[in-house]
């Protein structure tokens, strides 16, 4: 059966009887980055069609339809445009940080699909702290808010700006606290032990009550880290117009919006290794035949199905909600959620000393 | 104007006054306005200090026109005023030549006036539920509330031959007939918006973060409600009562069943729930019309030129905002002498100030969407 992980060592293979090893590695990494670049566009282009036939589906409409096949190079037509405009820096603006910002925030994104396993053994980097590798990387994204922010010389941008570092620094917790839930029941930070862990059934199913608690949690959390609605007020176009990339226009927005869409999934992948086992396909217990029929599903389309269905959920909230406040938002994690995560992190404790997970 | 702020003050450091305020503009290009309105907001942190509308942006001087155009003209202009209830608008203006004239009009133009008026009604508010949820970030509602709304839309377009700036209201009944198909359309829109009125409160008024939003959010007490002269829907929502349909009601409104909404929360929420309350009362007034539009006239019988005797004539009427009324001053000619519009959303936006105080910027947008702001129909 034809597999990533074949293709990736042939290549591997091929290049190290050719040429030095220090030359296949570095040639290799050449690969990955286009592949990420590459990847980062394509999810743009997917993404942001999904979501616009996705709401336009919430809202009985039907969505973009005219330029190619129902739509479906409607994306790039509107990139075409963007890359055409003008991309002007406003007067008084720190020229410096205001062009630095939205490589910032596209680097963070990019560099958080490092540890992601796409399918079995497809995987970039398997680094032995990943899941802290990741919680670290997705706090930086919030420096090139605050960057753009300060740099735009625009009231509605720092506004802007200042509500997303608050909502990011504080929601991080929640996240942590429910990935952490996880590192317990493995007892590692390792993406490919995660999933590996979840051969015999995915966390959501073995870790009982806490799990699932700790699921929504991460939902919630990653929805308002990435700055979607219910929690966009970052960007709550009825206050703050646009907010922190108001000043921003041409391939600079471009680049804003392209890093959203790449954290959706970002964060959906990370939801979909840690409660449903990455590329890991539906096993239940003994079930024998059951387990070998999904085996035949290829473990890539496993992991795309997984994470395009968290990033229709949370494009669902998006449509159907309502914007909080600042100060509810605020509560809302230093009230409820994290003290909820607190307990449900005791309680994933004992859960998994007294051996109660499956 | 100017006083107590510099709007031409962009620059972060000259803003902040030595208080340590922050001073925003907010429109005229901005989209929580709705329209050309510009507030400048003296903010502390999130917290808003101050908010001061200025206008200004739209102003067509409407009052000083109508002084050059007949009254058979003038009531044309006020479709372009508060053009959501546009057709209240002109009947407003009719009634008030009407009364001039002392004009005893038709049964059937009576009937036709009440249904197309609580159809705008209806209109109106549908439109305002969907900006007032796109106001606090739910786009969705948006579309839900135009399906409905189209509907009355092509109703209009069939029996007036305009969809938004109607003009079918004239002095002595309605313009021409009623379409053949008028009463079979108001019976399918009733029972679809029947069917669907119930998934408004599903999408949104159950929603816990909307009810958030809106609970405790842009006060205003009773007795601040009549001192700064608010009417409608933002008026009954601190408990006012001031439905001119039922305080001195106008053409066959003494003989409709429908009730007041009074609601005494005070706060965005109540107002929400009013105009909520409102549509269905608007259904109910026109299921009990829809089969009883008497067969006569449309309209009296005037004469070409109109001419006002000499005096002045007041009339006002409840449109989907508020008390609107007119005011003619007449010298006894054909066009009159001043005119006077006392409309409903000027009156409300003078409370914003009040209403806004102490809370979040993001609560400005949900109490501006709350008391339903028409910018035309401000600033004349």
């Amino acid at each position: 059966m034809l597999s990533l992980e074949t293709i990736t060592n042939n290549i591997n293979n091929w290049l190290n009887n050719h040429v030095s090893s220090t030359w296949a590695t570095i040639i290799e990494m050449l690969i990955v980055g286009l592949l990420v670049i590459g990847l980062f566009a394509m999810l743009g282009l997917i993404l942001v069609l999904m979501e616009r036939k996705v709401s336009a589906f919430m809202q009985i409409r039907v969505g973009p339809n005219r330029v190619g096949f129902k739509g479906s190079l409607q994306t790039l037509a509107d990139t075409l445009k963007l890359v055409l405009k003008e991309g002007l820096t406003p007067k008084g603006a720190d020229k410096f940080l205001f062009n630095l910002a939205p490589y910032v925030v596209m680097c963070a994104a990019m560099l958080i699909l490092a540890p992601i396993a796409f399918a079995k053994n497809f995987q970039i980097w398997d680094i032995n702290i990943g899941v802290l590798y990741i919680s670290a990387i997705s706090s930086i994204s919030v420096i090139g808010i605050l960057m753009a922010g300060w740099a735009s010389n625009n009231k509605y941008s720092l506004l802007g700006a200042m509500r997303s570092g608050a909502q990011i620094v504080s929601y991080e917790l929640s996240a942590g606290f429910s990935v952490l839930c996880i590192v317990i029941l493995t007892g590692s930070l390792q993406i490919s032990d995660i999933i590996n862990a979840q051969q015999n059934g995915w966390f959501i199913f073995k870790g009982h009550i806490p799990a699932i608690i700790s699921f929504i949690i991460f939902i919630i959390a990653v929805t308002a880290e990435t700055n979607r609605a219910p929690f966009d007020l970052a960007e709550a176009e009825s206050e703050l117009t646009a907010g922190f990339h108001t000043e921003y226009s041409g391939m600079k927005f471009a680049l804003f919006f392209l890093a959203e869409y790449v954290n959706i999934f970002v964060v959906c992948a990370i939801g979909a290794i840690l409660f449903f086992g990455g590329w890991m396909p539906l096993h239940i217990g003994n079930w024998q035949g059951f387990n070998q029929v999904m085996d035949y599903i290829p473990s890539s389309l496993w992991f795309i199905l997984k994470v395009f269905g968290l990033i229709f959920l949370i494009m669902w909230f998006r449509w159907t909600f309502p914007r909080l406040r600042v100060d509810q938002l605020l509560n809302l994690e230093w009230k409820y959620l994290l003290p909820l995560s607190l307990v449900n992190l005791l309680l994933m404790t004992v859960v998994a000393i007294m051996g109660w997970h499956f | 104007m100017y006083r107590t702020t510099d709007i031409l003050t962009n620059t972060p450091n000259a803003s902040l006054s030595e208080a340590g305020y922050m001073v925003i503009n907010v429109g005229p290009q901005h989209p929580a306005t709705h329209g050309v309105l510009h507030l400048v907001i003296t903010l502390s942190g999130e917290t808003i200090i101050n908010v001061e509308p200025h206008l200004g942006y739209i102003h067509r001087s409407i009052e000083k026109m109508c002084e050059s155009l007949t009254y058979r003209q003038f009531i044309y202009t006020t479709s372009r005023m508060d053009y959501l209830s546009s057709h209240i608008n002109n009947h407003c203006c009719a009634l008030s030549v009407e009364k001039g004239l002392q004009i005893e009009i038709p049964d059937r133009a009576k009937y036709i006036r009440i249904i197309l008026d609580e159809l705008t009604r209806l209109a109106s508010h549908q439109l305002w539920w969907g900006a007032m949820a796109m106001d606090i970030g739910a786009i969705t509602p948006f579309f839900y509330a135009f399906r409905e709304r189209e509907m009355i839309n092509d109703i209009m377009e069939e029996t007036c031959g305009a969809r938004l700036t109607m003009n079918y209201m004239v002095p002595g009944g309605v313009m021409f007939d009623l379409h053949p198909n008028f009463q079979k359309k108001v019976k399918e829109f009733i029972a679809f918006f029947k069917s669907k009125i119930n998934e408004y409160d599903e999408i949104l008024t159950g929603n816990i973060i909307f009810q958030n939003r809106m609970k405790g959010v842009g006060i205003i007490s009773k007795e601040d409600a009549i001192s700064y002269g608010c009417t409608g829907p933002t008026a009954r929502g601190s408990g006012v009562s001031c439905d001119v349909r039922k305080l001195y009601p106008y053409e066959i409104y003494n003989r409709i069943e429908f009730d007041e909404i009074i609601n005494n929360g005070c706060d965005s929420f109540a107002r929400y729930e009013v105009r909520m309350q409102e549509m269905k009362q608007s259904l109910k007034i026109i299921e009990q019309l829809i089969d009883n539009i008497p067969e006569g006239d449309f309209q009296a019988k005037t004469k070409t030129v109109l001419k006002l005797p000499k005096g002045e004539f007041y009339t006002r009427v409840e449109t989907a905002r508020g008390e609107f009324g007119v005011y003619i001053v007449s010298e006894g000619g054909t066009t009159p002498y001043r005119i006077k519009f006392r409309s409903p959303g000027f009156s409300n936006l003078s409370a914003l100030n009040h209403m806004a105080k102490g809370n979040k910027i993001g609560d400005l947008v949900a109490i501006m969407g709350s008391i339903d702001l028409v910018i035309p129909d401000i600033d004349r």
